[in-house]
C-alpha cells in the first residue's frame, strides 16, 4: 500500500463514496449537500493534480501504465481489479476529474431534489473515472455501463422540454452499442483467454486462433465506441439529450462522456487490432469528414442556443475521428489533444449557455439578441469559448485541430493504393474549421449583439462562483494553447507504442 | 543575446493590453483616460525599439539580425517547433509603418473616441492588434506568422464590430472575419502541404529550398497559390474584397490603422515574406499579377461613383492593394513594399482626415457635406496633399512608387499595364472628386456647428503630412531599394529629375492631371453636369454604383439560397426526417420499444421485478423515490444493463475454458 498504487482508486472511488454520503442526507439541508458534493469532488482533483505533475514523462515510459494497481477479482476467469494511466488515459482522466468539480459549482443552483441530483452526479463522475483508468475489459465494460444509469435519472428529472423522450432515446442507443461492444468483449476473451488490455495489446490480437474473423471483433467492439463519439449516422441522440439535459449534465456529457468513445477507439480498436484498422481506415476517415462538414452543415440550422452547441460537437468530435484512423503519430495526438481541448471548450460554452438560458429564461436564438449590454460578462466569457471552438490561435481548439490536420495529411493510409486520398480528405476537413467560424460568429451575433432589448432589462450577468468556475475554463483553454507541450509531452508517450504496432 | 530586446517589440503592446483589460477597466472604471496613455507609452516604446533595430539593420551584414528562439512543441520524435524572430530589412521596414502609424492613431483616437463608453475596450483592442500585427511581420515560421495572422483576424472583428449593438457593424465584423477565413483556409493547407514535404514551417528554410531548386514544380505553385489565396481575403484582393468597405463601420481611426495601412496590407506582406515561393513559380507571379491588376481597376471604378467618403478610401484600398500585388509580382519586394510604406502614410491620412470631417459633420455622406475649406483649414490641407500624393502627382510620395510599378509592368505585363494606367486616371479623378464635393462649393448638410478638430487630432493629421510628402524620398538615391538588396545606390538628384528622361511619368501625369481636371469640370465649376453624364453612362454608373453586384452574388444566391437555404437546409431535413426520423421514430420507438420491450415488460412485472432490484441494488439506493416521479419503464433500462452484465459473466464462466 503506498500512493502509487491506492490514488486512482482513491480518486475513483471518493466520489462514490461521496454519492453514498449524500444519499443519507435529507433534502432539506441543501447546502451541507452541496459543500459535500464540492469536497469529494475537489480532493479527488487534488490527488489527480498530483498524479499529472507526477506522471513520468519520458520516453523510456512509453507504453508504461503508471500508478497502476493490479488485483484479483474473479480468478476464475483471470477477471483482474486493473487500474493505471498511460499517456493517453492520464489527460482525458485528469479532465474528467476537473469537471467533476466544476461541474459540482455549475449546479450550485440546483434546488429540486438536491440529494438524489449531486449523489447521481457523484456516480457519474465516478464511473467515467472508472472507464478511463481500467485496464481490465469487464471492469472497464462495468464502469462504461454504470454511466448509463445516472444519466437517465439526471436528465429525466432535472432536463427541461422533452427530458424523458430524450433520457429514454440516450439509454437506448447507449445500449445498442453497448450490446456489440459486449459481444465483441466477449469475442475477444474467447479468442485470447485473456481479460487484461495491457496483455492483448502487447501479444497482438494475430497471436491467437480467433474463434471468429477479427475484422468482426474489430466492428462490434467500434460499435459502442461509434454511438458514443458520436459518428454519422449514430449521431441523433446527442443533440436531444443535450438539448434536454440540465447544464452541468450537457457539460460533463460534452466534456467528457463523448471522449469515452474516442478514447475506447483508440485503447481497443486502434491498439488490439491495428492491421484491421489500417484497413478499414479509409471508411472511418470519410465518415470523420461527414461528420465534420454535414456536423457543421446542420449546425448552421439550429435555431436553439443549446442544440447549435450540440451539433457543433458532432462537427468537432469528426476532428478526432480523423486523427484517430489517421493513424500517424501527430494525428492521433492531435485527435487526443482535440478531446482534452473540446471538454473544455464545448464545457464551458454550454456552462455559459446555460446561464444565458437561465438568466433570460428563453433558449430560442431568434427571441434572444442585445445581450452584450446587459450581461457583459457573459457575453465576454461566451465569446471566449466561442474563439476556442472556432480555433483561433492562442486556445487549445487551434493546436488541436492543427496537429490533427497536418498528420492526417501526412497519413500514409492507403485507398486504392493511394495516399492521395488522406490529402483530399483532410484538406475538406480543414472547410469545417471556415464553416466553424460560420456558426459561433453568427450565433454570437444573433444573441449577444444589435440593439439591446427592453424585455432583458435587469437579466442578472454572471455572479462570482460562475465568474470563477468560467476562469478556470478559460486559464486552462489558453493555457494548453499557448504552451501545447504541457499535454503534448504526455500524450506522445502514450501514442508512440501505438505507433509502433502500426508500424507508421 | 543583445539582440533579446527585439521581443519586446510585440510584447510590450500585450503589457498594454494586459494591464488595460485586467487592470485598468476592472479598478478604474471612471479614469478611462489611463487606457489610452497606457497603450500610447507601449507602442511609443516599440515604436523606439523598432527604430533602434532599423539602425542595428542598416549596419548589419545582410541587414539581417539573430535573435534567439524558443523551443515550443516537439510534436513528433525529432520534430521540433520553434517560436523564433526573423528580422530583416523586410521586418524593419514594416516595423516602422506600424508602429508608426499605431501611433499617430492611438494619439488620434483620445480626440476622436472622447467620451465613448467602450472607450477602455476600444484601447485594449487597439493594443491587441498592435501586438498581433508586429508579431506577425516578425514571425520566423509559417505557423507562427499563421497565428498572428489569425490573431490579426480576429482583432480587426472585435474593432468592427466595436459598436455591436449597431447591426450593420455587427454583420460587417461577422462578414470581415468569415470572408477572410475563406482565404486563411488556403493559407493553413498551404502550410500543412510544406510541411508535408519539406518537414518544416520555418521560412527562410523555405526560401533556401525555393531558391535552391529543392522545391519547385507543381508543390511549389500549389504552396504559393495557397498562401497567395491567404493574402488575397487579408488584403481584400477580387474575389474577396466584399469584407473591407463594410468594415467601415467600424470607428474611423480603426479604419485608418487596420483597414488601410496595416492589416489590410498584411496580404502584401505575406507575399513579401514568402517571395523566393513565387519567384520560381512563373504561374503563380501571374497569378499574383492577374489577380493585382485586375483588382486594381475593379475597385478603383466602384470608388468613382460612391457618396459614402469611407467608402470611396475603402474601395482605394483595395485598388492600391492591387497595386502592390502587381508591383509585386512583376518588381519583386522592394517595388511591391515601396507601395506599401509610402501608402501606409497618405491612406492613414485620408482616413483620419476622414474622421475629422466626421466629427464636424456627425455624417460620411458627401452629399451633405461641402464647403468644409473654411471651417477646417488644417484637415483640409493635410487631406489635400494626401489625395495629391494618392493620385501621384509629382514629387510626393505616391509618384514614386506608383511609377514604379507602372515602370515594371510594361517590362514583364504589358496587358495589365494599360489597365492600370487607366486605373491612374481614375485614381486622380475620384480622390479630386471627394476634395471638391467635401471641401469646395458650399455647405449643404444640417444646419450644424463647423469646427475644426482638437488638436490631439490636427497634430497626427500633420506628422503623417510630413510622411505622405517626403516618404518617398527614400528611394530618391536608390537606398529604399538597396536595402532590399535590389538595385545601386545613386545621386539625389538623378533620382529627382532623372526619372523624366523617360516618357512614362509624362504619360502617368499627364491621365492624373486630366482626372484631377474633369473632376475640376465636374464637381467644382459644373461645366459638366454629373447627372445627365450619368444618365448618358447609365449602365456603367448602374454597374459601378451596385459594385458590380457581387454582394447580391454572395449573399443572396451563394449564402442565401444555395448553401443556407438549399445544401445546408437538405443536410437538416435529412438529418431530422431520415436519420433521426427513420431509425429513431420508426425502428426503436415503433419495433422495439412497442413489441418487443412491451412483451418483456409484461414478463418483468410478472416475475422479475424483485430479482432485478437485487442485482442492481447499489445502483437503485435512491429507487423509491425515482420510481414515483418515473414510470415503470425505468427499471427496464436498469433490468438491462444488470441483464447485460450478468450475461457477460455468466458467458464467460460457461465458455471459459480454464
Amino acid at each position: 500500500m503506498n500512493f502509487n498504487n491506492t490514488v486512482l482508486s482513491l480518486i475513483i472511488f471518493l466520489p462514490m463514496m461521496g454519492a453514498l454520503i449524500i444519499a443519507c442526507i435529507s433534502n432539506s439541508r441543501a447546502k451541507l449537500i452541496k459543500y459535500v458534493a464540492a469536497l469529494f469532488t475537489l480532493i479527488p482533483l487534488i490527488l489527480g493534480v498530483i498524479v499529472f505533475i507526477k506522471f513520468d514523462r519520458s520516453a523510456a515510459m512509453a507504453g508504461v501504465m503508471q500508478f497502476d494497481a493490479n488485483l484479483s477479482w474473479i480468478p476464475l476467469i483471470k477477471a483482474y481489479y486493473h487500474v493505471g494511466l498511460d499517456g493517453i488515459s492520464m489527460p482525458l482522466f485528469l479532465l474528467m476529474d476537473l469537471l467533476g468539480f466544476l461541474v459540482v459549482l455549475i449546479s450550485w443552483k440546483i434546488d429540486l431534489r438536491p440529494r438524489e441530483y449531486f449523489a447521481w452526479l457523484l456516480l457519474l463522475e465516478a464511473s467515467i473515472l472508472g472507464v478511463f483508468a481500467s485496464l481490465d475489459i469487464l471492469l472497464f465494460f462495468i464502469f462504461w455501463e454504470i454511466e448509463v444509469i445516472p444519466m437517465f435519472f439526471l436528465i429525466s428529472i432535472w432536463g427541461a422540454g422533452r427530458k424523458e423522450y430524450s433520457a429514454l432515446k440516450y439509454v437506448l442507443y447507449t445500449l445498442f452499442g453497448s450490446a456489440m461492444m459486449l459481444a465483441g468483449i466477449l469475442c475477444l476473451y474467447f479468442t485470447t483467454g485473456s481479460l487484461s488490455m495491457v496483455d492483448i495489446m502487447h501479444n497482438g490480437i494475430g497471436s491467437y486462433v480467433s474463434v471468429v474473423p477479427t475484422a468482426l471483433m474489430f466492428f462490434l467492439l467500434i460499435g459502442g465506441f461509434a454511438v458514443k463519439l458520436p459518428v454519422f449516422p449514430f449521431h441523433t441522440w446527442l443533440p436531444d439529450a443535450h438539448t434536454d439535459a440540465p447544464t452541468a449534465v450537457s457539460v460533463v456529457l460534452a466534456g467528457a462522456l463523448l471522449k469515452m468513445g474516442g478514447y475506447g477507439m483508440i485503447r481497443i480498436c486502434v491498439s488490439f487490432f491495428p492491421a484491421v484498422a489500417r484497413q478499414y481506415a479509409p471508411l472511418f476517415i470519410a465518415l470523420a469528414v461527414v461528420n465534420i462538414i454535414y456536423g457543421a452543415a446542420v449546425t448552421l440550422k439550429q435555431t436553439d442556443i443549446k442544440r447549435l452547441i450540440a451539433y457543433s460537437s458532432v462537427s468537432h468530435m469528426g476532428f478526432v475521428l480523423l486523427g484517430i484512423f489517421a493513424l500517424t503519430q501527430v494525428s492521433m495526438v492531435g485527435a487526443t489533444m482535440q478531446m482534452v481541448s473540446h471538454g473544455l471548450i464545448t464545457g464551458l460554452l454550454f456552462a455559459t449557455a446555460g446561464l444565458v438560458m437561465h438568466n433570460t429564461h428563453e433558449r430560442d436564438i431568434a427571441k434572444l439578441g442585445g445581450l452584450a449590454r446587459q450581461i457583459p460578462m457573459i457575453t465576454i466569457i461566451f465569446t471566449i469559448a466561442g474563439l476556442g471552438a472556432m480555433g483561433v490561435p492562442g486556445t487549445s481548439g487551434f493546436i488541436a485541430e492543427f496537429m490533427t490536420f497536418l498528420g492526417s495529411f501526412q497519413s500514409n493510409v492507403l485507398f486504392h493504393g493511394s495516399t492521395l486520398f488522406a490529402h483530399v480528405f483532410t484538406v475538406i476537413a480543414i472547410l469545417g474549421i471556415l464553416m466553424g467560424a460560420g456558426y459561433i460568429l453568427w450565433l454570437l451575433q444573433r444573441v449577444f449583439y444589435g440593439p439591446p432589448q427592453d424585455k432583458f432589462n435587469g437579466v442578472h450577468d454572471a455572479d462570482k462562483l460562475e465568474r470563477v468556475y468560467s476562469a478556470i475554463f478559460i486559464i486552462l483553454i489558453f493555457t494548453i494553447g499557448l504552451d501545447p507541450s504541457i499535454l503534448t509531452n504526455i500524450i506522445k508517450t502514450g501514442i508512440s507504442p501505438i505507433i509502433h504496432l502500426i508500424g507508421g | 543575446m543583445q539582440n533579446n530586446f527585439v521581443w519586446l517589440i510585440f510584447l510590450l503592446p500585450f503589457l498594454s493590453f494586459l494591464v488595460i483589460s485586467l487592470f485598468l477597466k476592472p479598478l478604474f472604471k471612471d479614469k478611462p483616460k489611463l487606457a489610452g496613455y497606457v497603450t500610447i507609452a507601449a507602442v511609443a516604446a516599440s515604436f523606439i525599439l523598432s527604430v533602434v533595430v532599423l539602425f542595428k539593420l542598416l549596419g548589419a551584414a545582410d541587414h539581417k539580425l539573430i535573435v534567439p528562439e524558443i523551443n515550443w512543441v516537439i510534436i513528433e520524435n525529432g520534430v521540433t517547433i520553434h517560436l523564433g524572430l526573423m528580422i530583416d530589412s523586410l521586418t524593419g521596414i514594416m516595423l516602422m509603418v506600424v508602429t508608426t502609424v499605431s501611433l499617430m492613431v492611438q494619439i488620434y483616437s483620445q480626440g476622436y473616441m472622447k467620451d465613448d463608453p467602450g472607450y477602455h475596450r476600444y484601447y485594449a483592442a487597439m493594443s491587441l492588434f498592435t501586438t498581433a500585427m508586429l508579431g506577425l511581420v516578425m514571425a520566423d515560421s509559417l505557423l507562427l506568422a499563421f497565428m498572428f495572422w489569425e490573431m490579426v483576424g480576429l482583432c480587426s472583428y472585435l474593432l468592427i464590430g466595436f459598436w455591436f449593438h449597431k447591426p450593420s457593424a455587427a454583420n460587417a465584423a461577422k462578414k470581415a472575419f468569415i470572408v477572410t477565413r475563406i482565404g486563411d483556409f488556403g493559407f493553413l493547407a498551404a502550410i500543412i502541404f510544406l510541411y508535408a514535404h519539406t518537414g518544416t514551417f520555418d521560412i527562410a528554410t523555405l526560401q533556401n529550398m525555393a531558391v535552391s531548386g529543392m522545391l519547385a514544380g507543381s508543390v511549389l505553385t500549389w504552396a504559393a497559390i495557397g498562401i497567395f489565396a491567404g493574402a488575397v481575403g487579408k488584403s481584400a484582393q477580387f474575389p474577396l474584397h466584399v469584407w473591407l468597405p463594410d468594415a467601415m463601420e467600424g470607428p474611423t481611426p480603426v479604419s485608418a490603422l487596420i483597414h488601410a495601412a496595416t492589416m489590410a496590407a498584411a496580404g502584401v506582406f505575406l507575399v513579401a515574406r514568402t517571395y523566393p515561393l513565387f519567384e520560381h513559380s512563373a504561374t503563380a507571379l501571374h497569378t499574383v499579377a492577374i489577380v493585382g491588376g485586375f483588382t486594381a481597376i475593379f475597385a478603383a471604378s466602384i470608388a468613382l461613383v460612391q457618396n459614402d467618403i469611407k467608402r470611396v478610401l475603402a474601395y482605394s484600398t483595395i485598388s492600391q492593394l492591387g497595386y502592390m500585388m502587381l508591383g509585386l509580382a512583376t518588381g519583386g519586394v522592394a517595388v511591391g513594399i515601396f507601395h506599401l510604406f509610402n501608402h501606409a502614410f497618405f491612406k492613414a491620412l485620408l482616413f483620419l482626415g476622414a474622421g475629422s470631417i466626421n466629427h464636424a459633420t456627425q455624417t460620411f455622406d458627401m452629399r451633405e457635406m461641402g464647403g468644409l475649406r473654411k471651417a477646417m483649414p488644417k484637415t483640409y490641407i493635410t487631406f489635400l496633399i494626401a489625395a495629391t500624393s494618392l493620385a501621384g502627382i509629382w514629387p510626393l510620395s505616391g509618384f514614386w512608387s506608383k511609377d514604379a510599378i507602372l515602370s515594371q509592368a510594361l517590362d514583364k505585363q504589358p496587358i495589365i499595364f494599360v489597365l492600370v494606367l487607366i486605373t491612374v486616371f481614375m485614381t486622380a479623378f475620384y480622390m479630386f472628386r471627394v476634395i471638391f464635393l467635401t471641401f469646395g462649393g458650399t455647405y449643404r448638410g444640417k444646419e450644424h456647428h463647423l469646427h475644426e478638430s482638437f488638436s490631439v487630432m490636427t497634430i497626427p493629421l500633420m506628422v503623417l503630412t510630413v510622411l505622405a510628402v517626403g516618404s518617398g524620398f527614400f528611394n530618391l538615391n536608390g537606398g529604399f531599394s538597396s536595402f532590399f538588396g535590389a538595385g545601386e545606390t545613386h545621386s539625389i538628384l538623378e533620382g529627382l529629375f532623372g526619372i523624366f528622361k523617360e516618357p512614362l511619368p509624362w504619360i502617368s501625369l499627364l491621365l492624373a492631371g486630366s482626372g484631377i481636371f474633369l473632376a475640376y469640370a465636374i464637381y467644382s465649376r459644373k461645366w459638366i453636369s454629373a447627372e445627365s453624364l450619368g444618365k448618358m453612362f447609365k449602365p456603367l454608373y448602374q454597374l459601378f454604383y451596385h459594385k458590380y453586384w457581387v454582394d447580391e452574388l454572395y449573399e443572396g444566391i451563394i449564402v442565401k439560397k444555395i448553401l443556407m437555404g438549399g445544401l445546408f437546409k437538405a443536410a437538416h431535413f435529412f438529418d431530422t426526417k431520415v436519420i433521426d426520423g427513420g431509425i429513431n421514430t420508426f425502428m426503436i420507438q415503433k419495433v422495439i420499444v412497442k413489441n418487443f420491450f412491451a412483451g418483456l415488460f409484461a414478463f418483468d412485472r410478472k416475475g422479475v421485478d424483485g430479482a432485478v432490484n437485487g442485482v442492481a441494488g447499489t445502483t437503485l439506493a435512491a429507487g423509491k423515490t425515482i420510481r414515483k416521479a418515473q414510470t415503470g419503464q425505468l427499471q427496464f433500462y436498469g433490468l438491462i444493463i444488470g441483464l447485460g452484465v450478468i450475461a457477460l459473466i455468466v458467458s464467460v464462466f460457461i465458455f471459459s475454458r480454464v
